[in-house]
């Protein structure tokens, strides 16, 4: 345990590179999930269509996909002989970014509508008689379930942070380009590198608590 | 209030495209990628990090992955095109790679002994005995219930490698999946070291994970069966062909076969793990082969690694990409 | 006529096999209140609804200011039309931004923003609440700030429905002593099931009963000679709704 907490104090570069690496391509999967996925819930909720029940259904279900199975599904798209070879996606952050990207759309999908769902509908009729435009009834409607929302998207980072199948079958854990948290821990502790494997586990329990801490100091200021 | 959303769909957008670019950057630089897979058990040995620097130091127009993989999954990263070489130890699946017309200019660098480790007090007594007399006590002190196995039971290059040792010692290793000594760690060599330590039982390792495990004292288990030929292990690199698989990086795979069979490469290897452990984790194979093609050695990997009689026969070489 | 700014004509609306209203025509005049009487169930809070451009009827027409009111142009109606819900509704934010939401989406100066809010909240007298989370008011303060809301938009046409209906006595005295006061002002239109209420604050009166609109007129014709029969009995408090 005294090495890991060295590794820890004395900023091995490694450990950094390895922790900011995860940042980045768990952070921005989960901005751009939630890009499309909060507009897409939004649509799902406020709009009425035949098969909705079957496409909120779809995304529960693809709740439940495990990493490795989704990971082997990107690694044989992305695979230089299959059809997105030329992307060169494979062992790539962006592509390991883009597959977080799709293991966690269903979650803010599936969690935001709840928070959608459970807003008052008269809040729709309320922005509507101040004079909201289309656009601004959502926004309106967005801001009430904003909690439920922000919660989505948090849980949502910490399945994309704490995930390990697509970051071993689309990056390879390769070190100095996609290694990532996860890999790291599972392939140190593989080879023997206990120590490194707890510095890097402390890190990611540390993000994923500090993230849920900030989510819920939010939450009570919003009340 | 538009004005708002707008800016912060914006941000968002910037942060994603931003971080894409940075690994774009960091990613893609104008040196070219050479991927190469490889088994688990010869990248948790920490080798491949050593090789990965001393190789881009002598050709700095490379950057070199290695893609950790068991030995088929690797195989098969190379034949879909996802890696330009393969570095693995498993003879009878790189004769097929090679005859499926994948796999070309094959060289054997390196070559160890598994180990047949167990507990210190040797409950089986197998102690300085051969591969094969080891296991069939093995069983006799299993059945008696005074001794327990553990296998990989992962079909790893390692699994094989015990299944066929079973079948040398005349076992079937399917029916001793049945029996109650043989246990199964159906996990990587270093989990399947901690499971038959804590049982107090036999395995088969590689010599690498044990040695930095005992090295750490993570396991207390002893060596019993070391240098046989029955307990032979082939490292052998090979290019993939560029005629079958387009795209791979076929230049840059015989950039690092040369080093690796190089002199500067052969010592790298020899002197991996002397300092750490005090003993080398592997032996260079290249000067063995073609200088002492009399020594028992040299004999035992013409017998066990060779194909057709030669390390890569002639219509599995290819010069030109 | 041009104190005339928003007339129905034969517009009718069903919910399913429910029809809810059945070809009512009817004319909001400017600076005058218009009571809809009817008991629970009647049609009145559809026909603010449609009054308000947040419903579309499935037959009949919408004027606005002599202007059909089409799909299209109903976020236009909405910008004029401000309706104040039955059951007050409000945004999960403090009292302040409440007020301030209609007039930001118009896209006002802040310090405009600012001085309406605040002329808003003193008018309806919950100046001193401003800053307070909008759910953790009473019911009363809630409508209260129901109507800030809406009257700092300054409509064309404010939609009351029912408003003094879930709220104790006193708050609903105060309410309605606050109608009173804009009135003159304002051009309103109220729903009530309060006969009494009716008469305190009507204007025009317009009965409405299962859907369909029984008598229209100026308050104090209908109030003393109806010449529906089932509305005169009403009127009389021989029944009750």
């Amino acid at each position: 345990m005294g090495e890991a907490f060295h590794l820890l104090a004395s900023g091995n570069h490694e450990v950094v590179a390895v922790t900011v690496r995860s940042l980045g391509v768990s952070g921005s999967a989960t901005l751009l999930a939630a890009s499309f996925a909060i507009p897409l819930s939004l649509a799902i909720v406020l709009k009425s269509f035949r098969g909705k029940p079957v496409l909120l259904g779809f995304f529960n279900a693809m709740i439940g996909m495990p990493t490795v199975a989704l990971g082997l599904i990107l690694y044989l798209l992305f695979s230089k002989t299959g059809p997105l070879g030329p992307l060169h996606l494979l062992y790539n952050p962006v592509g390991i970014m883009l597959g977080q990207a799709v293991l966690i759309t269903p979650l803010i999908v599936s969690f935001t509508t709840s928070a959608l769902e459970a807003v008052n509908p008269d809040v729709r009729l309320l922005a509507r008689t101040l004079g909201a435009s289309n656009l601004q009834e959502a926004a309106a409607v967005v801001r009430e379930a904003s909690t439920g929302i922000l919660l989505a998207v948090a849980a949502s980072f910490n399945r994309a942070v704490a995930e390990l199948g697509i970051a071993l079958m689309v990056g390879g854990n390769i070190k100095g380009l996609t290694q990532v948290l996860t890999t790291a821990i599972a392939l140190e502790t593989v080879r023997g590198e206990i120590e490194l494997g707890i510095a890097l586990t402390v890190i990611l329990l540390l993000i994923v608590f500090a993230l849920n801490l900030a989510v819920n100091l939010f939450k009570r200021r919003l009340g | 209030m538009q004005g708002k959303a707008l800016l912060t769909a914006a941000i968002i957008l910037l942060a994603v495209l931003g971080t894409v670019l940075y690994f774009q950057a960091t990613g893609q630089s104008k040196v070219e990628r050479l991927t190469v897979a490889t088994t688990t058990s010869l990248y948790d040995t920490g080798l491949l990090d050593l090789v990965e620097e001393a190789f881009e130091k002598d050709y700095p127009c490379y950057d070199v992955a290695f893609i950790s993989a068991g030995t088929g999954i690797a195989l098969q990263y190379a034949s879909r095109g996802d890696a330009d070489a393969v570095l693995v130890h498993a003879p009878p699946k790189e004769f097929k790679f090679m005859r499926e017309g994948y796999g070309v200019n094959r060289r054997i660098i390196a070559y160890n002994f598994f180990l047949i480790v167990g507990p210190e007090s040797d409950p089986a007594g197998i102690n300085g005995l051969k591969a094969v007399e080891a296991l069939t006590k093995m069983v006799e002190a299993g059945r008696a219930g005074k001794a327990l196995w553990v296998s990989r039971g992962d079909e790893s290059g390692t699994h094989s490698k015990e299944k066929a040792l079973w079948k040398m010692a005349g076992f079937n290793p399917e029916r001793l999946r049945g029996e109650a000594w043989y246990l199964e760690a159906g996990a990587g060599m270093g989990k399947t070291l901690l499971l038959a330590n804590e049982k107090n039982a036999y395995t088969l390792s590689d010599v690498g994970t044990y040695l930095k495990y005992h090295g750490d004292g993570l396991i207390s288990l002893k060596v019993h069966v070391g240098e046989s030929k029955e307990l032979l292990n082939v490292y052998s690199i090979m290019a993939v062909n560029p005629r079958k698989v387009k795209e791979v990086n076929f230049k840059a795979a015989m950039a690092l076969i040369s080093f690796l069979t190089s002199d500067k490469g052969q010592k790298l290897l020899a002197q991996f793990g002397v300092e750490k452990y005090g003993q080398p984790l592997f032996n260079p194979a290249v000067k063995t082969i073609q200088e002492q093609k009399s020594s028992q050695v040299a004999q035992w990997i013409a017998e066990y690694a060779f194909l057709e009689g030669e390390e890569c026969p002639a219509q599995y070489r290819r010069a030109q990409p | 006529m041009a104190d005339i700014v928003l007339e129905l004509e034969e517009v009718s609306k069903a919910y399913g096999d429910v029809k809810a209203l059945v070809d009512v025509s009817l004319q909001v005049r400017r600076n005058r209140i218009l009571v809809v009487l009817g008991p629970n169930g009647a049609g009145k809070t559809t026909l603010l609804k449609l009054m308000a451009g947040l419903l579309s009827p499935d037959s009949g027409r919408i004027l606005y200011k002599g202007n059909p009111v089409n799909a299209g142009l109903s976020r236009q109606l909405r910008r004029k039309v401000t309706m104040v819900f039955q059951r007050a509704t409000v945004f999960n934010t403090t009292v302040y931004e409440n007020v301030a939401y209609g007039l930001k989406i118009r896209g006002l100066p802040k310090a405009e923003v600012e001085e309406r809010v605040l002329e808003a909240l003193e008018k309806v007298g919950i100046g001193n609440l401003r800053d307070r989370k909008a759910r953790s008011l009473s019911g009363g303060e809630q409508q209260k700030l129901s109507l800030a809301r809406a009257i700092a938009l300054k409509p064309e046409v404010l939609l009351l429905d029912e408003p003094t209906v879930n709220l104790d006595p006193s708050s609903a005295s105060a309410v309605e002593a606050f109608i009173s006061r804009i009135k003159p002002e304002t051009t309103l239109v109220l729903s009530t099931h309060n006969l009494f209420q009716a008469r305190r604050l009507a204007d025009r009166l317009a009965i409405l009963f299962r859907g369909r609109l029984l008598e229209e007129g100026e308050a104090s014709r209908v109030f003393s000679s109806p010449t529906h029969p089932e509305a005169a009995r009403f009127l009389s408090g021989e029944t009750f709704f």
